[in-house]
């Protein structure tokens, strides 16, 4: 290594650096300030603003700090007067058409530009001409542009094709017409292009939602964690007078980095909804009626007690999101426990769970996110990552470019935004047969030595040359992952998809993960809010899981930031079942007209800036975040109705003065988090030879995944929503003489509904996919399985 | 999106493969002035956002790096423009020889001033920024791919009329 570092002399102190580094890079390790508008540590080098101009002695002219590699013996002054005269030049070339509208511009306040000038413009210009005028351009719901105040420093554009994977904005035109922008009117449709937000060192993009809504220095600057996927991606949440009024990205090298979703970063405005419950409210008669929270409290206690005393406790289900917070799924299940039943349950969209028992502590990403930078293959199962953990896909996407491959095992054709090196699109219910092809392409080429019933149970399977290639990528690799995502969670074999993936990775010495989806799945897990194991992982006689809750139709239910009719798997017969019940109460921070319908009880609770609480994201690190603002109106942190509610039935324990006692108990349960996915794999389910007939596919779109994001505004506007079409390919479309537009009838089991026809031609033959949460298809049922569709 | 690549004619789409067997496999991008040269030919001499696009498919570009091409060189229309562009050249050498008498002619003959086009979608006068380097021949013009020296108004509407 030490031939490796050089010394080098920047305003007089000397340092030590790496061969090749930039003299920026130097500089920013040793917190020597260089100005500077278009380096950006996470893009490539692009040295066109010019504002880095340092003196490096025996060079004729001032040179750009970003650009300039460090040598042996190098001398640099940043701040002598040859390098401020230069820099001063650059500013008052970047001031000839920059408007002076900084009063009524949202970047005022935290602006480069705005900054540097105050530090190397003059007082007056000496230019006289026309400044230049760019007309905006709508490019979508999320960005606001305001070209005509570009600099060109061209970091949205290098963030689109080094980062989002996908080069949307460019640089057209040349010399002074030069403009940034999409040239025609289209809306960026990245899933990460929020950053570009952060990127602009100027006001030309800002963000629309947060548009002339509050001076950046009136915001004060809280911490959290993002709610939306398995990440647990960093966040800052800006607020003004107990107003949530933005969220940006907090910096975490081993998490996020620097970057975060468009989902992540827009659902605040969820938050200031209108459809939150402002207090707590009793269904009396059929009509809603406000009440106080003791009067909302004892009715749930009343109700609740009377099963409690004919000692029919196990007709009482709770059903959370895996989106609550570690405190409020502990004492959900506490509480549940207390009473007297182990029906409890956070696997909302699950359909198999045959294998529960066999489940590690819970669903491990099976290495840390920081580590998915050097992998080197990757088998990816029912995922379509790029829009449920983007932040997850952007490291896959950096180690793709870094050489590592990706094959993909899907029902869908998704539109990976790295090039994929193998690709299976199959109807669901062949996954398993693909699986086992490449189960046993694994064990012809490793020539490993397995057990005669496995040997059995794939006996079916032929390995083709596109299994050995994928069995051979993950052979090859010193440092490979099969990845089962969030379509193979819900798909009706998952403990077979398990299994033969789990034998995969470990038959080719590769790691398996799961990417699972909410942003609390491993803390539901380890809280102990699934029926089959308390907290901290301890096997108990298990009740009922989410599914059974629904189909057994029980006489109370208990739901925490859950819509059953739109985040279950059977929406049709979540909502039957809710419908049935003699008794409904809803912990939720909105309120719907199908709740309005089925609940009895609604009790307003905050969501994710409102209340402390701790998150585990998918790598097993345990964050916890204190709330943003104080709840709205009437609303509370869940963990605090849980704990009242402990109260009213007179259970012990339930004397908690902070979430922090809650999280300390839960803890002590829990102890250290490690994920472990190894498992004495067994070969459960018929593996299927032939597909049965049509196969309906379902899909939770990016921005429907939870109640909090399905009432975001602006995010609702992007195209990552349900439309309630079915797509379908060509193929199946002309078989069924069905054209884009058309209406279809749509039957599933004995149920049908008419829906738009779209031709898709990423969806697998003989399938239907649907988007799930669209009012429209709640009435057909069940997220996989037969569908049968006709022109209607 | 495949379909998109249909715009471009069978003679455009061989003229861009002529091209590409210039380039190694994966620099197709390299084809991409060619490309763009040979979809403004066969459309009358301006290019349209579908032809850009097929382009951008044709060359397994993003769309928008076809755009930025297309934008970036004066060569290439990218609105609607009469089918002869006509280019006089008023640089130094030109301007002595008298090119501003040959515009004025031009412009007043056609009814239309530089960088506009005559109604019936015959001829452009393309505003000319660079040096056409034809000096010796001052003052000169280019129609399409042409170049008519040592002009004089009388020879400006002998080249004209001919035109189709």
């Amino acid at each position: 290594m030490s031939e490796d570092k050089i010394t080098i002399e920047v305003d007089g102190q000397t340092f030590s650096a790496n061969k090749g580094q930039m003299l920026i890079e130097v500089t920013d390790a040793n917190d020597i300030y260089v100005p500077r508008f278009c380096y950006h540590n996470k893009l490539t080098i692009a040295a066109n603003c010019r504002m880095c101009l340092v003196e490096v002695e025996k060079a004729p002219k001032a040179l750009p700090a970003c650009a300039t590699p460090v040598m042996e013996g190098m001398k640099v002054k940043t701040k002598s007067k040859a390098a401020i005269a230069a820099q001063k030049a650059v500013m008052e070339f970047l001031l000839i058409n920059h408007p002076l509208d900084c009063p009524i511009c949202d970047q005022g306040g935290e602006c480069e530009l705005q900054d540097l000038a105050m530090g190397y413009g003059q007082d007056v210009s000496r230019y006289q001409e026309r400044k230049r005028v760019v007309k905006d351009k709508n490019i979508g719901p999320l960005i606001q542009t305001d070209l005509t105040r570009c600099i060109h420093c061209t970091r949205c554009v290098r963030f689109g094709e080094e980062i989002a994977g996908l080069r949307e904005m460019g640089a057209t035109g040349r010399g002074e017409n030069t403009q940034i922008g999409t040239y025609i009117e289209k809306s960026v449709t990245s899933e990460m292009s929020g950053n570009v937000i952060d990127l602009c060192p100027v006001g030309a993009l800002t963000s629309k939602p947060f548009r002339y809504s509050a001076r950046t220095w009136e915001l004060v600057q809280k911490e959290a964690v993002a709610p939306h996927d398995s990440v647990g991606s960093n966040i800052h949440v800006h607020v003004k007078a107990n107003k949530v009024k933005r969220v940006v990205p907090a910096i975490n090298e081993s998490i996020n980095e620097v970057w975060l979703s468009d989902r992540d970063r827009f659902s605040y405005e969820a938050v200031n909804s209108e459809d939150r419950l402002n207090k707590p409210m009793v269904k009396d008669n059929g009509t809603w009626h406000e009440v106080d929270w003791e009067t909302a409290l004892e009715v749930v206690s009343n109700s609740l007690q009377v099963l409690i005393d004919s000692n029919d406790t196990e007709q009482i289900g709770a059903i959370a999101s895996a989106s609550s917070t570690l405190e409020e799924l502990y004492l959900l299940q506490k509480y549940i426990r207390a009473i007297g039943s182990n029906n409890i349950d956070s696997r909302l969209k699950q359909s198999d769970f045959s294998d529960q028992d066999d489940a590690p502590a819970f669903p491990y990403l099976g290495q840390s996110i920081a580590e998915f930078d050097n992998l080197q293959a990757t088998l990816l199962i029912g995922s379509n990552v790029r829009k449920e953990q983007p932040i997850i896909n952007h490291r896959l996407r950096k180690a793709v470019l870094h050489g590592a491959t990706v094959s993909v095992l899907n029902s869908v054709d998704y539109d990976f935004n790295f090039p994929v090196k193998a690709k299976t699109i199959v109807a669901p219910d062949m996954i398993p047969l693909e699986l086992a092809s490449i189960l046993k392409a694994v064990i012809e080429i490793s020539n490993r030595d397995v057990d005669t019933q496995i040997k059995q149970s794939i006996d079916k399977a032929t390995a083709d040359e596109n299994h050995k290639a994928i069995a051979a990528q993950l052979l090859d690799a010193d440092d490979a992952i099969v990845l089962l995502g969030n379509i193979a969670s819900s798909h009706p074999q998952f403990s077979l998809l398990r299994s033969l993936a789990g034998l995969i990775a470990e038959l080719s010495n590769s790691k398996l993960g799961y990417l699972s989806e909410n942003a609390n799945t491993s803390g539901a897990w380890l809280a102990g809010a699934v029926p089959h194991r308390l907290t901290g992982c301890k096997q108990t006689d298990a009740g009922m899981n989410t599914q059974e809750m629904l189909k057994a139709r029980l006489k109370a239910y208990i739901l925490m930031g859950v819509e059953p009719e739109l985040d279950c798997y059977d929406s049709r017969i979540a909502r039957e079942a809710m419908k049935n019940a003699d008794f409904v109460v809803s912990l939720t921070a909105f309120r719907s007209d199908e709740m309005n319908e089925y609940a009895d009880v609604l009790l307003p609770i905050s969501v994710f800036t409102e209340t402390s609480g701790t998150y585990i994201n998918n790598e097993g690190t345990k964050q916890s975040f204190a709330g943003a603002v104080t709840p709205l109106a009437e609303a509370r942190p869940a963990w605090k109705v849980l704990r009242v509610l402990g109260n009213y039935f007179e259970l012990e324990g339930f004397d908690y003065q902070s979430s922090t006692d809650v999280l300390d108990e839960a803890m002590k349960q829990i102890g250290s988090i490690e994920g472990d996915n190894s498992s004495s794999w067994k070969l459960s389910g018929s593996i299927n030879n032939s597909s049965n007939g049509l196969q309906r596919i379902t899909e939770t779109p990016m921005n429907m995944i939870d109640s909090i994001s399905r009432r975001a505004d602006s995010l609702q506007k992007t195209s990552d929503v349900s439309d309630g079409a079915i797509h379908i390919n060509s193929a199946l479309a002309e078989k069924n003489k069905l054209a884009n537009d058309d209406s279809a009838k749509v039957e599933q089991d004995d149920n049908s509904v008419t829906l738009k026809v779209i031709i898709d031609e990423r969806v697998a033959d003989d399938c239907v996919l649907i988007q799930s949460a669209h009012p429209e298809q709640i009435n057909l049922g069940a997220s996989f399985g037969e569908i049968r569709i006709a022109k209607s | 999106m495949t379909e998109s690549t249909q715009v471009l004619t069978e003679h455009t789409r061989s003229e861009i493969e002529e091209w590409l067997k210039k380039y190694p496999e994966d620099r197709k991008q390299s084809a991409v002035l060619a490309a763009l040269r040979a979809a403004q030919h066969q459309n009358d001499g301006y290019l349209t956002t579908e032809l850009m696009d097929a382009v951008a498919t044709y060359l397994d570009m993003p769309r928008i790096a076809v755009y930025e091409v297309a934008s970036f060189y004066s060569m290439f229309e990218t609105e609607p423009v009469g089918r002869h562009s006509i280019s006089v050249c008023t640089n130094i050498s030109c301007m002595l020889m008298g090119s501003d008498t040959i515009v004025e002619h031009l412009e007043k003959k056609l009814g239309i001033k530089t960088g506009e086009s005559t109604k019936d979608g015959k001829f452009f006068i393309k505003v000319e920024e660079e040096c056409l380097a034809a000096c010796c021949g001052g003052p000169m013009m280019m129609i399409d791919h042409k170049y008519y020296e040592n002009l004089t108004p009388e020879k400006v509407d002998e080249i004209l009329d001919e035109l189709e």
